[in-house]
């Protein structure tokens, strides 16, 4: 059991053939993730690497090879675009690499995607991976090992920290995703962990979070009430200035709201437990396992 | 990305929002004419710098505030000449101030009532929100901590857009008087077109004023660009003065390395920007204090690590530097290579803590150990974090 993608899940990719899309789409093949298709406008009858036709359009890929999830690595112009086209094919899971989409994009994005069946993770995120059978994304592989922890996270290499760290001390994952840091995502932190509650072979969960929005304290206030499983946090940015956009993380607080001392106290209202340092999510959470 | 005032005002003007008559002036002669063809005896004379506080700082030769009024156009041009080309040292702007390059010259207008307004997008709903207030002219923080009754929310439904009865609903909520309320509406719609139009993250009018004639006027604007849309806004890049950034920061974006400068002495280069937070906060945690953060991306080339050391060497608070990489796609002796590298040709005469992590690990410590460079090499990121505290210190 994993939560959204396992060893059945069968992977198109936009932008395969550019340059961070070829690269990407190699690693996860080579990880064992089942790429099904491949999608750029204008290239379609190529084969990847000899193995994955290219179409011109997402809802080709969806014909001709029943495709229930994407991977997007086209340019944050043309980004928005890509992420309706998948929705409009009726792709399920729609994982966006991409960096740099125009909020207002991203805006009207969430808006038009309320009326489909598609879920979004991203934009601006390492992917999702359950370990062992399925990686979308550009988090490294070997990393990771299959088990039983769900972890949540809004930053990427932070996230490869956390679960190094479980990986060390010889704990798996049952899924990671990383959701992205841009002020508008698809699929939130509460999103994430009521999967991860609902998902049997998950049997604790870390979420990381960093300052900026409110993502954290809702998820805390759901897992208080509706989750029995062990959780341990870690939020980044208590020394950031108040009002600086921290680099591609799009973390800034505002208004005195959304800062780490007020999001450590929510989730330790909520009974979960708060790494201190970065360097202690892992035990912080094997501590409360126990 | 910040632009001047003056800058905002010519913005406004574009999309229909009335504010006060004036223009920007460069030399005390544009100014002088600039306030005749004013027209009036009530002018103000304000120095255009991003930094705020203008009004109570005081330029280095001797002239006091950056924000004067007078009656006549000769007095505005010996303002203009005692502000124009002097340092101004303001509360924000530390004890070397700014250079102004450009003053504005403008009607001052009779103020009947002060209102906050502002537009922002917010990260929960995924939409606008309109943040209005009564309470104008003040830190609107402040009055949402101890009267948050007095703000007014009004979200926007971004299929749809602002609608013309909740213009109507914010003017009536704020207090405007039937017959001001036409002039009040068309107002806050064109604010929305500009927010929308121009792809902003937040346009604040604090104050929107009341005349005593019965205008309602933005005052004083600011905006937030959204960064990632200013590839479709080249007019909005134009507004960009690199003169009020720190140079460090505009360095920094030209090697696509996000910078962002601290206070500390402890130089931090790390991969990401939640683990370069993360990275701040457990330096803190150990007592010591970061100088800046920077993240240097996930596929950070050998140019951009040297690139990296040069800016953080430009910091004279930097006592050592730590440098802290989880190489996931690149691997670590290729990072490794690039960091040997990089403090060969900046000659580093400072302490250097590297911790990496990831793919050939081994391999990318051997080839650091075996430099013959003072490199101390961290295995995990807190014995990394105390060691450079220490040496910091020492």
């Amino acid at each position: 059991m994993s939560v959204l993608i396992d060893k059945n899940t069968r992977l198109v990719v936009q932008g395969i053939t550019g340059k961070s899309g070829a690269f990407h789409t190699r690693n996860c093949m080579e990880y064992g993730t089942n790429v099904v298709a491949g999608v750029t406008p204008a290239r379609g009858g190529e084969m990847f690497e000899n193995k994955v036709p290219v179409f011109d359009t997402v809802h080709e890929a969806r014909e001709q090879t029943g495709c229930n999830a994407t991977m997007i690595f086209v340019p944050p112009e043309f980004a928005a675009d890509a992420i309706l086209e998948a929705a409009d094919a009726g792709v399920e899971l729609i994982v966006c690499i991409t960096e740099g989409i125009p909020v207002m994009d991203m805006m009207r994005v969430k808006e038009m995607l309320q009326a489909t069946k598609s879920r979004l993770i991203g934009p601006n995120c390492p992917g999702i991976i359950t370990p062992g059978q399925c990686k979308i994304g550009i988090m490294p592989g070997y990393i990771h090992k299959p088990g039983h922890i769900g972890v949540v996270s809004r930053s990427g290499t932070l996230t490869y920290e956390a679960v190094w760290q479980l990986t060390s001390r010889g704990v798996g994952q049952s899924t990671c995703i990383g959701i992205g840091g841009d002020p508008i995502i698809g699929t939130t932190t509460l999103d994430a962990v009521q999967l991860f509650a609902a998902d049997p072979d998950t049997h604790g969960i870390i979420l990381i979070g960093e300052i900026g929005g409110s993502a954290e304290e809702e998820a805390a206030a759901w897992l208080k009430d509706h989750c029995d499983k062990p959780v341990a946090g870690f939020i980044a940015g208590a020394t950031a200035p108040p009002g600086r956009r921290m680099g591609h993380a799009g973390a800034i607080i505002s208004g005195g709201k959304g800062t780490a001392s007020a999001k450590k106290d929510a989730l330790r209202e909520a009974g979960i437990a708060v790494a201190e340092t970065p360097s202690t999510i892992a035990d912080t959470l094997l501590a409360v396992m126990k | 990305m910040n632009i001047h005032e003056y800058q905002a005002k010519e913005l406004l003007t574009k999309f229909g929002a009335d504010n006060p008559r004036g223009s920007v002036a460069r030399t005390p002669a544009e100014a002088e004419k600039v306030a005749r063809e004013l027209g009036t005896n009530s002018i103000v004379v304000k120095a255009q710098i991003h930094a705020g506080g203008r009004g109570k700082g005081s330029f280095t030769n001797g002239f006091q505030g950056g924000v004067h009024l007078c009656k006549t156009a000769g007095q505005a041009r010996n303002i203009a000449a005692k502000m124009i080309g002097q340092t101004l040292v303001t509360h924000q702007t530390g004890p070397e101030g700014r250079v102004v390059n450009q003053v504005l010259v403008a009607e001052s207008v009779e103020i009947e009532k002060e209102f906050y307004f502002a537009i922002l997008m917010d990260r929960a709903t995924g939409a606008p929100v309109i943040v209005a207030s009564r309470e104008g002219g003040m830190d609107i923080e402040e009055v949402a901590e101890k009267s948050p009754e007095k703000i007014l929310r009004e979200p926007v439904n971004p299929a749809f857009g602002l609608q013309p009865y909740q213009t109507r609903k914010l003017a009536r909520e704020l207090g405007f008087a039937p017959t001001q309320m036409r002039a009040a509406c068309k107002l806050f719609a064109s604010l929305y077109r500009c927010f929308m139009a121009c792809d902003c993250s937040m346009v604040e009018i604090n104050p929107l004023v009341l005349t005593k004639g019965g205008e309602v006027l933005a005052l004083d604007a600011k905006f937030s660009f959204d960064d990632n849309a200013l590839f479709r806004h080249p007019d909005v890049v134009a507004l960009r003065d690199v003169a009020e950034e720190d140079p460090r920061e505009v360095a920094a974006s030209k090697h696509h390395l996000s910078y962002i400068g601290l206070d500390g002495n402890i130089g931090c280069m790390v991969n990401g920007a939640g683990l370069a937070m993360a990275t701040m906060d457990i330096i803190k945690h150990h007592g010591g204090e970061p100088a800046n953060f920077l993240d240097v991306g996930g596929g950070a080339s050998e140019e951009q690590v040297t690139e990296a050391f040069k800016i953080l060497l430009s910091d004279a608070n930097v006592k050592a530097i730590l440098v802290n990489i989880f190489g996931g796609i690149m691997k670590c002796d290729v990072i490794a290579q690039g960091i040997l590298n990089a403090v060969k040709s900046v000659k580093l005469g400072i302490p250097l803590v590297v911790r990496l992590e990831g793919t050939n690990v081994e391999e990318g410590r051997k080839l650091l150990a075996d430099s013959g460079l003072p490199i101390v090499t961290a295995t995990d990121l807190d014995s990394a974090a105390s060691e450079i505290v220490k040496l910091a210190k020492s």
